[in-house]
């Protein structure tokens, strides 16, 4: 981390996410090991890696779904290690999944609603929120920026797959973030609905910073200010987009040898 | 939430609070219904069903919108129904004598606390597990009722207990006793509704759903799982004090498996997914336990009832307010071609 980080917007040099000596062992399997990086606040970061390479198990242990075998990880320059998900919540962090992890049997406004209320005190409600509630209008704004406001009143089940991928946006955006970790959000997108993903991505406010896992790299090196390169389980590589793409090693591994 | 078609309601109009013409129409039947019945259809009847659907409605609250069937809701209601015995008077003569408005609450409470220490212990796990750990709470509740005789006074229990009279009204009298349940019933079927609504009650649904995602929004799963169970154990209480008023009895039977099974039974038989089939359930399970006597003879009644059970269960596993749904959907196809 010698070399200055582009950032937009926003680079008080403060990190947003510190992992030093992160491990994770299933058994005899080392999962993660010994990974150390660190992301500033505000920062885009791609992770890459095949599959296997451990990068959806780092993503579980920063938002605390997996404990860690070894390492510690900060957050804001607090130490979260031992801090239950939904206390790193409630300090900014956000995530998205893989395989969409959403609400069959709410609408997306409901869905949209409880993401913002997630991260205030009145979570517990029993009172109904009037029609003027700051929440509504809040998650009213959230659907519209990824594109759901046409589909507020449908129920989450009925929604196409490409519809289901925007509201797991909408989940990770709602209650201000801070960092927010987006798994494989292109996974199975059309080619329009990829333009829209990278339009959205590019147009969050600047103090968001992320990590995106992309297979997808036109998306990962457009959208993203560093490249971290990850292989069984530990980091390979980091550097600028365009270091990693021309990066002989990481096209062996990553690229079979022949792309580009 | 307003009309009796969960699926077809719920993202109609998401933040509406008026009933809609068929709740009305219900509740307008239900006031009038002593008007036309003779008082043994106004309290074994009537009073009988809208108690039992008070308890549950408890047991759909969490099973519904929480994805938890807990067994022990019957031993909630139970457990108030004691407290209504014990600390107000019985024809033991061990009661405390105190008020009703003191007695109740209290009773009400401590239903409340049992429901919320059931939760404390069942939350962590979910499915079968979940009915096994409180079908052991409900018997160890039931066991030490009767075996205890220092407070629950044993294999006997507790007789003449007796609803107030209050405001120069008796309670007991099947009229009156009748318009205290659907008083209490409207106002607990009421609650279940704005609260399925309310932050708290989606928020259920949402853990209901997918507990994982919930916790990476912010959620103490687990604590929200509890606080359910705190609110379905103030319905189970207050359906406790009106069944114990019903009978003017308990006993260590008034909670043992069998009746935790009815009441799961009713849930299940009315239609897990509104409040609503909680009370049809209970309507249903009333009259055949009223009157399979005289068709099948006592003994054969729960033969009968599982019998049906299996039936509701095999083509309507969303119960009786299942049926309805279906029955609803297949007429607005046959009218949709005349439009």
């Amino acid at each position: 981390m010698a070399e200055p980080v582009r950032t937009t917007l926003g680079d008080t040099g403060a990190y947003a996410l510190e992992l030093a000596g992160v491990g994770r062992r299933f058994g005899a399997l080392a999962a993660l090991s010994d990974v150390t990086m660190s992301v500033r606040a505000g920062e885009r970061r791609a992770v890459l890696g095949s599959n296997g390479a451990g990068k959806t198990t780092l993503f579980n242990m920063i938002t605390g779904d997996i404990a860690l075998s070894a390492g510690s990880i900060r957050f804001f320059g607090e130490d979260i290690t031992r801090f239950p998900t939904y206390e790193r919540i409630r300090r900014g962090l956000r995530r998205t999944y893989q395989i969409s992890q959403l609400f069959g049997r709410l609408s997306v406004r409901d869905s949209v609603f409880l993401a913002c209320r997630g991260v205030s005190r009145r979570r517990f409600s029993f009172v109904r929120p009037r029609p003027d509630d700051a929440t509504l209008e809040q998650a009213g704004r959230i659907m519209s920026a990824v594109r759901l406001e046409g589909r507020a009143e449908a129920l989450v089940a009925e929604l196409s797959h490409g519809e289901q991928r925007q509201l797991e946006l909408a989940l990770a955006l709602a209650g201000a973030p801070r960092f927010i970790l987006f798994d494989e959000p292109a996974a199975g997108l059309s080619p329009h609905e990829r333009r829209e993903l990278v339009g959205i991505l590019t147009a969050l406010p600047a103090h968001i910073g992320y990590i995106i896992i992309e297979h997808d790299l036109d998306i990962a090196l457009r959208v993203a200010q560093r490249v971290t390169m990850m292989h069984n389980g530990r980091i390979l590589k980091e550097g600028t987009p365009e270091e990693i793409e021309s990066d002989p090693e990481v096209q062996e591994i990553y690229l079979g040898g022949g792309h580009g | 939430m307003s009309t009796l078609d969960p699926a077809a309601a719920a993202p109609a109009r998401p933040w509406s609070i008026a009933g809609s013409p068929l709740t009305w129409a219900a509740l307008a039947l239900l006031l009038v219904y002593p008007f036309v019945a003779s008082p043994f259809f106004i309290y074994q009847v009537g009073g009988y069903a809208l108690v039992l659907g008070i308890i549950a409605l408890s047991l759909m609250f969490l099973a519904g919108y929480g994805g938890m069937v807990s067994l022990s809701q019957m031993s909630a209601a139970g457990l108030a129904g004691y407290m209504v015995a014990i600390l107000g008077s019985n024809s033991v003569g061990t009661g405390f004598d105190w008020p009703w408005w003191v007695v109740v609450p209290m009773a009400v409470l401590v239903g409340a606390l049992f429901s919320t220490g059931t939760g404390l212990l069942a939350v962590r796990t979910a499915g079968i597990y979940t009915i096994m750990i409180t079908l052991a709470i409900g018997m160890a509740l039931f066991l030490l009722t009767q075996q205890n005789y220092a407070i629950f006074n044993g294999h006997s229990g507790f007789a003449g207990i007796a609803a107030p009279v209050v405001l120069g009204v008796d309670w007991h009298q099947p009229v009156p006793f009748y318009y205290l349940a659907l008083f209490v019933a409207a106002a607990c079927y009421a609650a279940v509704l704005y609260v399925a609504r309310a932050p708290f009650g989606l928020a259920l649904q949402a853990i209901r759903d997918n507990p994982r995602r919930m916790h990476a929004l912010g959620f103490h799963v687990l604590a929200h799982r509890v606080a359910a169970y705190a609110f379905a154990g103030v319905i189970a209480g207050l359906g406790g004090v009106l069944l114990v008023w019903f009978n003017g009895r308990i006993s260590p039977g008034t909670i043992g498996v069998d009746r935790m099974i009815d009441i799961l039974v009713i849930a299940i038989v009315g239609g897990i997914r509104h409040p609503a089939g909680a009370f049809l359930g209970a309507i249903f399970f009333v009259i055949l336990e009223t009157f399979a006597i005289d068709i099948v003879g006592a003994e054969r009644f729960n033969t009968m009832i599982g019998m049906l059970f299996l039936v509701v269960v095999v083509f309507s596993p969303d119960g009786l307010l299942g049926l309805w749904g279906k029955a609803r959907r297949s007429l607005q196809r046959q009218e949709l071609p005349n439009n």
